[in-house]
């Protein structure tokens, strides 16, 4: 659907014109004349520059938890195989008894006596007591020693910060050391052996908790409220990681979506320096911001250098700069922002941003706006 | 000995009723069988109601971006899933099972508290329809009516005022706690009646491990069900008289909650699953024709798993930002728990080794029993191991996870048990034709569903999504998930064509239909109201066996 499919397809295609083509054609794009021109040039620019941004890694559509790109994910993936390991030699063995006894213990039809009365013996029992408690021993210290290695207590100085606040439904993730603000999608340096870059993660949330999840990259941790969790990530392979809200927060819990985008350390400092900036102004579209300044909308989001200061929904500011809106509801295409502008319950039904009933020349010009905040 | 044959030779002298007649000896009855069967009934209506809601979950997610259900629908059907799969489901079959066979087991006429057990069947049931009524009550007066959608364990701050508005939470809240409240009374007339009632010469080293499992399960739903209860009523006070316990807004705990919840939430576990491990317990030596292998260790078991199942709450937490130091300790509870229960299982095994073991219905579930719980224990292990759970928590895997602890463990032995008991409350049997065809179906459906649901897990599915996004690996897996649940939709309707048929026109049972050992085998089918004319004397574990075997008793061994 409007989904990841076609931001995958965008961010994969060796050119992003056929989407720009398509963008153009569709029916769902009512725009006037003017703003029609606007809005196309700036989509095949903005595609363009998404795909660049992305050039650096394909898209990882299965979010394997057996494909780790990061040491805490490696790790739990090795001790899961010496989990898995033993518990497939316990279910060999104990199966086997099983339709063992079944097979050969199967009463014939023509055989009426009892069969000999066994009542126990002590020494099978404490064998098969003794068996599993070593078994469990082993696990036990394997787990505790992963614990240790992977669970994050304190952040090393070369670490990057990232202060992750979970929203009903969608994620803001801030930056504190660089002064960045964005939403949804996280975006690390990749870490090499002699340049390690890990990034801890501090977990906060605004109203219930979520849960924080990629599953190449990391466990998950949850989000609660009140209360400021730790985890960490050291992504050594770019790319982009899929990954979600994982605890139930209420009705769009399934639509929290979270993508992880790895960059080239120097690609990622170019994304820190491009977000750093103030918000564009494009004299084209200043009937556009007119509308978004003089509605709503500037109550429930911020754009750096506007009147805009509302905190309740995403930071727009750079909203062109990512490939998804509404926590990955839809991929971010001129249309589907229009659409999600005038209907966001269309996406993502129950969504806490309200349809702001504007008429389709407002509309227009607001998304011509919009699309300039690159 | 002699009581016990009069026992057995008593007849039991049917009498045409009116239906008003019938209706109001129901109502009014203080008698442990009727109850047990009430129990036992009801729980199947909300078993099919529950599996209704699963049914259309599952629809909804058959394929990826589906749009059958509104996410709320969703919401609500979940919630109330597992809320009435725990609540009205489980709670309740361990119940009608405890009050149908304790007693009989025991040599005794009824429970301790006959007026109690019945005021605590009504409660629970009364706690049940106060749920459901959430349908047209949740929004109150003017809104249209909804069910809680909060979730089954109902974390804070998602049920406080201030993201739970209307009254769906509130039903939620009280249809628990009044049937908490029928849960321990009922819970604490179960144990006097095993503490005090036991007939001459049932010592507690001749007790069956069924009664013996009823004890613990009984002793546990009362340690656990006081720090829901508190917890309740905290949240009623969050929610109506301006208390801040979960309040996050205002500086109360999320995790608070938690801990309080899942102190209850994993021993009850362990509540739901003992009665299954009662049932095996009777089931696999009568068939194997052997008696329970290792007798004193089942009980120790037993012991040991009530009282380690009270300290592994927090492993339902292990994402929650618990210390390294707990969360190395309740790794280390929870695998210790896999110890006692490894034991059942073996000592399972044990019994049928070297028996002649036959596959009548009841076996037949069992053996289905043990194959899953290996899986389900083995699952369980995986998700004791922190870091792992990290990954897993909360994911599909989970959801795989307990429902084959809850169907392949409680559910076939469920099944196990009405096979197997259905002739003394009846009289008539089940018929094994339409049995092996509700197994052979239904197991099928259920290994479709449920081993196939592991995998959208390890692949990153989270559980309590309405809906998915194609191409993330997961639309097939659930699509196969989805087709099982039909598969088993058509076991289950042989098994209630079984029923319904088999009550109107099964062969007559019997006293004694399947030559089994323990005292209710001993009296007519169905007993009389008061179970035995004379009070029995016993000098082993097998009763029965004693009687059949004169030459080569029990009590020789024991
Ligand atoms: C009541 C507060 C509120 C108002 C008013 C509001 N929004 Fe939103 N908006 C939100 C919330 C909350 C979200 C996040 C929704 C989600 O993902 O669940 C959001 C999301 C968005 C997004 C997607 C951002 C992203 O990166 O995912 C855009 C674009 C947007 N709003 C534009 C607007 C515009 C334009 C207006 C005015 C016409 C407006 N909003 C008015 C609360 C509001
Ligand atoms: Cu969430």
């Amino acid at each position: 659907m409007q989904g990841w499919n076609v931001a995958r397809a965008r961010m994969t295609s060796a050119s992003a014109s056929p989407i720009a083509k398509r963008c153009r054609r569709s029916g769902r794009l009512h725009l006037t004349g003017a703003a029609r021109t606007t809005v196309s040039a700036v989509a095949t620019c903005v595609l363009q520059a998404a795909h660049a941004l992305a050039a650096d890694g394909p898209v990882n559509a299965i979010p394997n938890m057996f494909a780790p790109v990061s040491p805490p994910a490696e790790g739990i993936r090795s001790l899961s195989f010496l989990v898995m390991a033993i518990a497939a030699g316990i279910f060999v063995t104990v199966t086997a008894v099983l339709f063992w006894c079944v097979w050969r213990y199967r009463a014939r039809s023509d055989d009426e006596h009892e069969p000999p009365q066994v009542y126990g013996s002590n020494q099978i029992e404490w064998s098969w007591t003794i068996v599993p408690v070593l078994i469990v021993l082993v696990l036990f210290l394997a787990t505790a020693r992963t614990i240790n290695e992977l669970q994050a207590s304190d952040v090393p100085p070369e670490a990057l910060r990232v202060t992750i606040v979970g929203h009903q439904w969608w994620w803001e993730i801030k930056y504190p050391d660089l002064g960045v603000v964005t939403a949804n999608e996280l975006h690390l340096p990749v870490s090499r052996d002699g340049a390690r870059r890990p990034t801890y993660l501090h977990l906060e949330s605004a109203d219930v908790i979520h849960s924080f999840w990629l599953p190449q990259l990391s466990g998950k941790t949850d989000v609660v409220p009140n209360r400021r969790n730790l985890m960490w990530m050291e992504p050594n392979q770019t790319g982009v990681f899929l990954g979600q809200c994982a605890e139930y927060c209420g009705t769009q819990h399934a639509k929290m979506l979270l993508r992880a985008i790895v960059h080239e350390p120097a690609e990622f400092d170019g994304w820190v320096a491009a977000q750093k900036k103030p918000a564009a102004v494009v004299d084209t579209v200043a009937a556009g911001r007119a509308v978004f300044q003089s509605t709503a909308c500037i109550n429930c989001h911020t754009v750096d250098g506007t009147n805009a200061n509302g905190r309740f929904g995403p930071d727009l500011t750079h909203l062109m700069s990512r490939t998804t809106i509404g926590s990955g509801a839809a991929a971010n295409t001129p249309e589907n922002l229009r659409a999600w502008i005038d209907s966001p319950d269309h996406f993502k039904p129950g969504v806490l941003m309200p349809a702001m009933k504007l008429d389709d020349g407002d509309l227009d010009e607001l998304t011509a706006y919009l699309l300039t905040l690159k | 000995m002699t009581v016990l044959e009069e026992g057995i030779a008593r007849p039991h002298a049917p009498e045409r009723a009116s239906a008003w007649e019938v209706v109001h000896d129901w109502v009014t009855t203080v008698d442990h069988k009727k109850l047990g069967v009430m129990y036992i009934s009801s729980a199947l209506v909300f078993f099919l109601i529950a599996g209704f809601e699963a049914t259309l979950m599952r629809i909804q997610l058959a394929v990826p971006n589906n749009d059958f259900l509104p996410p709320n629908t969703f919401n609500r059907l979940f919630t109330m899933h597992g809320t009435t799969m725990v609540f009205l489901v489980g709670m309740p079959m361990f119940f009608g099972f405890a009050n149908y066979l304790t007693p009989l087991m025991i040599g005794a006429r009824d429970l301790a508290f006959p007026r109690m057990n019945a005021f605590g069947f009504w409660l629970f049931l009364f706690g049940g329809i106060l749920l459901y009524f959430s349908f047209l009550g949740g929004d109150g007066l003017y809104g249209a009516g909804t069910a809680p959608d909060v979730g089954w364990f109902a974390y804070a701050p998602l049920t406080g005022k201030a993201f739970s508005r209307g009254n769906s939470t509130d039903y939620w809240i009280l249809g628990i706690l009044v049937s908490g409240f029928g849960s321990t009374g009922t819970a604490l007339n179960l144990a006097a009646t095993i503490l005090t009632m036991r007939c001459p010469g049932m010592t507690w080293g001749k007790l069956p491990l069924f009664v013996w499992l009823m004890l613990v399960n009984c002793l546990l739903t009362l340690i656990i069900l006081t720090p829901l209860t508190a917890a309740q009523v905290m949240l009623l006070f969050d929610r109506y008289l301006g208390a801040h316990f979960f309040d996050t807004q205002a500086g109360g705990s999320a995790v608070l909650w938690q801990h309080f919840f899942w102190f209850f939430g994993h021993p009850e576990v362990y509540v739901l699953i003992l009665p299954a491990f009662a049932m095996a317990n009777e089931i696999v030596p009568v068939f194997s024709r052997k008696p329970l292998f290792g007798y004193p260790f089942m009980v120790g078991a037993t012991v040991l798993i009530g009282f380690i199942s009270l300290s592994v709450w927090a492993h339902h937490m292990f994402v929650v930002g618990l210390s390294p130091a707990a969360n190395t300790f309740f790794t280390l509870s929870t695998m210790a728990i896999a110890v006692p229960t490894g034991i059942k299982i073996f000592n399972w095994l044990g019994t049928m080794w070297g028996g002649k073991i036959r596959f009548k219905m009841p076996m037949l579930w069992c053996t289905a029993f043990l194959f899953s719980f290996v899986i389900a224990g083995l699952t369980g292990v995986m998700l004791a191991v922190v870091p792992w759970d990290w990954q897993l928590s909360d994911s599909y895997f989970v959801v795989a996870h307990f429902h084959f602890v809850l169907i392949g463990g409680l559910l076939f032995n469920i099944f196990a048990a009405i096979y197997y008991w259905f002739p003394k409350v009846t009289g008539r049997m089940l018929d094994e034709k339409l049995g092996r065809l509700h197994f052979w179906i239904f197991a099928t459906g259920f290994y479709l569903t449920f081993t196939t649901m592991h995998f959208p897990g390890l692949l990153g599915m989270p559980r309590r999504i309405y809906t998915y996004e194609a191409g993330r690996g997961w639309d097939t897996l659930n699509l196969i998930t989805s087709l099982g649940v039909a598969v088993q939709l058509v076991g289950l309707t042989f098994f209630l064509w079984n029923v319904v048929r088999s009550l109107l026109k099964g062969d007559p049972a019997g006293d004694d239909p399947w030559d089994a050992w323990t005292l209710e085998w001993s009296t007519t089918s169905p007993p009389p109201e008061y179970n035995f004319e004379q009070i029995p004397v016993v000098h082993s574990r097998r009763p029965l066996w004693d009687l059949k075997h004169p030459e080569d008793p029990d009590w020789r061994y024991e």
